[in-house]
């Protein structure tokens, strides 16, 4: 599992610009599967048939990741980016970002007066180029960047970019590969431009129309030093989701999780998160509406090149992620 | 449909009727088979067979909505749409169905204090004047929910220079025409008038819906800022240097295909063309991009300076730029060209 991690995360990625990661998921998943497609958002949904009489399940994981993108390349070959999706200004100074062809930058900044001054229009990306030809040629206006740092095994952790959320990727994946037997449709749904605003997850669900969604996604934690107040830790197992700022979770649903994690001694504990949102808040709102859930991986560090969680936490999630496929899920 | 007749209609955002009619009465003329739908948005359509395209400019346009009718005689009101407090003041403007001139007020330079003349006068504190001497006669002319839509002259710089309130969407709305001109066989392109998108693309949801589209195209006038005292990076586009082509926004990404489509295109045909270098502002592409199990989309634009002000300025050059490009595009869906 941490070698599949080490690939997922270190796989090219921001909203819009998923295909990379798409190719490593495709490949991973095609011998567990029954079908695999492509939506108009470039969101992969993999069926994994029932064996029949069981409801239509959506397991959701964002593919994509935050990043960079480029809007401007001035005289001397510097250039000038936004932000896809959440980035703190403070987290890029000094950071190396890529670019899909293989192209690597770093972060500098305008001279500052006051570091309170730092904003994402007073920093640059420095490709090593010349001159705006030079630079033209590596990089064109609205290419997509993504923070470059390489995933380290730390023993029971894991750190890494985009673990946000590949590592919901490979809870899914591998929950697909350990799942022998459900009455369940499964639609694995590894969405696209989570970070953007949910927009991948919520055509894909249209889509599919379910009858339950359960999305897994990292969530913070309070475990740090002189941390926000948080009730979730690493290495204290699965997050069993009660509500962020896109939804509140279906009750019978959530309990009806928290009861499988007990019945099958998963480690887990229960999550509110006073911010953020996930791929569940716009399947819930799908049609007339779907049950829906979400299974967190406790992270820290989110939305930085290093996102920490802890492979048992990981390990909890697949479990809890089987334990649900195979149950009657007649919460 | 010219930019002189377009720019001239009024339709502040809910409040579409002249533009509409206007629209339609124009469509009937070319002989295009169209439908109204429960919002008001009319939907075009050329063409009866290979993939949906749908063509999307918004008709309506930002403008003021009367609250309140003073006691003396004096209009309070709120925005419709985005608009910055600063460019209000002393600007003309037309009130309600029977269009009753006139102007939003405010103190005299003469009578304000040093503070005064350093902030920015809050919208709810501006005023319109109908020059009316009481509340009961301002009554007898105007009501609160009344639209209020700025009063301004189209008119030409300069060669090619055009000046005109509203080029945010009526500009997309002379392109929708410009396609329509020409016969489509091999699609089917759906050509959405919309309303009320400078209040959340509203009118775009649901139209898109009821397509559901193969592929969406949004077309718009979008922020131009080539002006003094704005540094190179941060201008997004510039007047007279081509059409403006999105590479992201706050509401849609577009689709990686579509834009390289775009791009080649321009470059083989020796288009004029810029990217739209902000990734600020959104367009109907958010809302279509999201119709039912998703639509890929993408955004042509013609830059506008000012725009969401009463003095809006464009060049035909990039109008033009845009029409041929779009043409070009439609053709290579034609020819089979799918996202």
């Amino acid at each position: 599992m941490k070698d599949l991690i080490k690939r997922l995360t270190e796989a090219f990625g921001p909203s819009g610009s998923e295909g990379p990661v798409r190719e490593v998921i495709t490949k991973e998943v095609e011998p567990y599967v029954d079908e695999i497609r492509v939506d108009a958002l470039g969101n992969l949904i993999c069926l994994k048939k029932g064996s029949g009489g069981g409801k239509k399940v959506i397991l959701d994981a964002h593919m994509d990741e935050i990043g960079v993108i480029v809007t401007h390349i001035d005289e001397k070959g510097f250039l000038r980016f936004a932000s896809v999706g959440g980035v703190y200004p403070v987290v890029t100074l000094g950071q190396r970002v890529y670019f899909e062809n293989g192209t690597f930058g770093v972060i500098g900044s305008e001279k500052l007066d006051d570091i309170k001054d730092l904003k994402l229009d007073k920093l640059f990306i420095d490709i090593g180029a010349a001159n705006r030809e030079e630079a033209s040629q590596k990089v064109k206006v609205g290419d997509m960047g993504a923070f470059f740092q390489p995933a380290v095994d730390l023993g029971n952790r894991v750190v890494a970019k985009a673990m946000d959320d590949r590592i919901g990727c490979v809870v899914v994946i591998e929950a697909l590969k350990r799942l022998k037997q459900t009455q369940h449709d499964i639609y694995a749904v590894f969405a696209t431009q989570e970070e953007v605003g949910l927009r991948g997850a919520r055509v894909a669900a249209y889509g599919i129309e379910p009858d339950v969604g359960i999305a897994f996604d990292v969530t913070s934690t309070g475990d740090t030093p002189k941390a926000r107040t948080m009730d979730v830790s690493l290495g204290k197992g699965a997050a069993i989701k009660v509500k962020d700022s896109s939804l509140v979770c279906h009750p019978g649903l959530r309990d009806y999780l928290v009861k499988l994690a007990e019945a099958k001694g998963i480690p887990y504990q229960m999550e509110v998160l006073e911010w953020g949102g996930t791929d569940s808040g716009a399947i819930q709102l799908t049609r007339a509406g779907v049950p829906a859930a979400v299974i967190s991986i406790p992270s820290r560090y989110i939305h930085s090149p290093s996102e920490m969680v802890d492979i048992g936490d990981v390990e909890a999630c697949v479990k809890l992620c089987v334990a649900a496929c195979e149950s009657p899920l007649d919460f | 449909m010219d930019l002189k007749t377009l720019t001239s209609l009024s339709g502040v955002s809910g409040n579409e009727y002249e533009a509409r009619s206007a629209i339609i009465k124009q469509l009937e003329s070319m002989g295009i088979s169209y439908e109204c739908d429960v919002m008001g948005n009319v939907i075009a359509k050329k063409g009866d067979r290979g993939p949906k395209v749908l063509l999307d400019a918004h008709m309506d346009e930002v403008g003021l909505m009367i609250t309140h009718v003073e006691k003396n005689g004096f209009l309070r009101f709120a925005p419709v749409g985005g608009i910055d407090p600063r460019v209000l003041v002393s600007k003309r403007v037309l009130v309600g169905k029977e269009k009753i001139p006139g102007v939003i007020g405010a103190k005299a330079i003469h009578l304000q204090e040093r503070d005064e003349r350093t902030q920015v006068i809050p919208i709810d504190r501006l005023f319109i004047d109908i020059g009316a001497e009481s509340g009961e006669q301002a009554q007898g002319k105007v009501k609160a929910g009344d639209y209020v839509v700025f009063d301004t002259e189209y008119q030409e710089l300069s060669p090619g220079i055009i000046k005109a309130k509203a080029l945010d969407d009526r500009v997309g709305c002379a392109l929708l025409f410009e396609v329509l001109k020409q016969d489509w066989k091999e699609i089917q392109l759906y050509a959405v008038f919309a309303v009320q998108e400078e209040v959340g693309l509203r009118g775009a949801r649901v139209a898109a819906f009821a397509v559901e589209p193969d592929m969406g195209i949004a077309l718009e006038g979008t922020v131009c800022a080539d002006i003094p005292g704005t540094d190179k990076e941060f201008q997004a586009t510039r007047l007279g240097k081509g059409v403006a082509l999105s590479i992201m926004d706050r509401g849609s990404i577009p689709d990686r295909k579509m834009l390289n489509q775009l791009v080649k295109l321009a470059e083989d045909e020796g288009i004029p063309y810029q990217f739209r270098e902000a990734t600020s502002g959104g367009n109907d592409a958010g809302a279509i991009q999201q119709t039912k199990a998703g639509c890929p989309v993408a955004s042509v634009s013609v830059p506008c300076r000012y725009i969401h002000t009463p003095c809006s300025l464009m060049s035909t050059s990039d109008f033009e730029a845009a029409r041929k490009l779009l043409i070009k595009f439609l053709e290579s869906v034609e020819g089979g060209f799918r996202p």
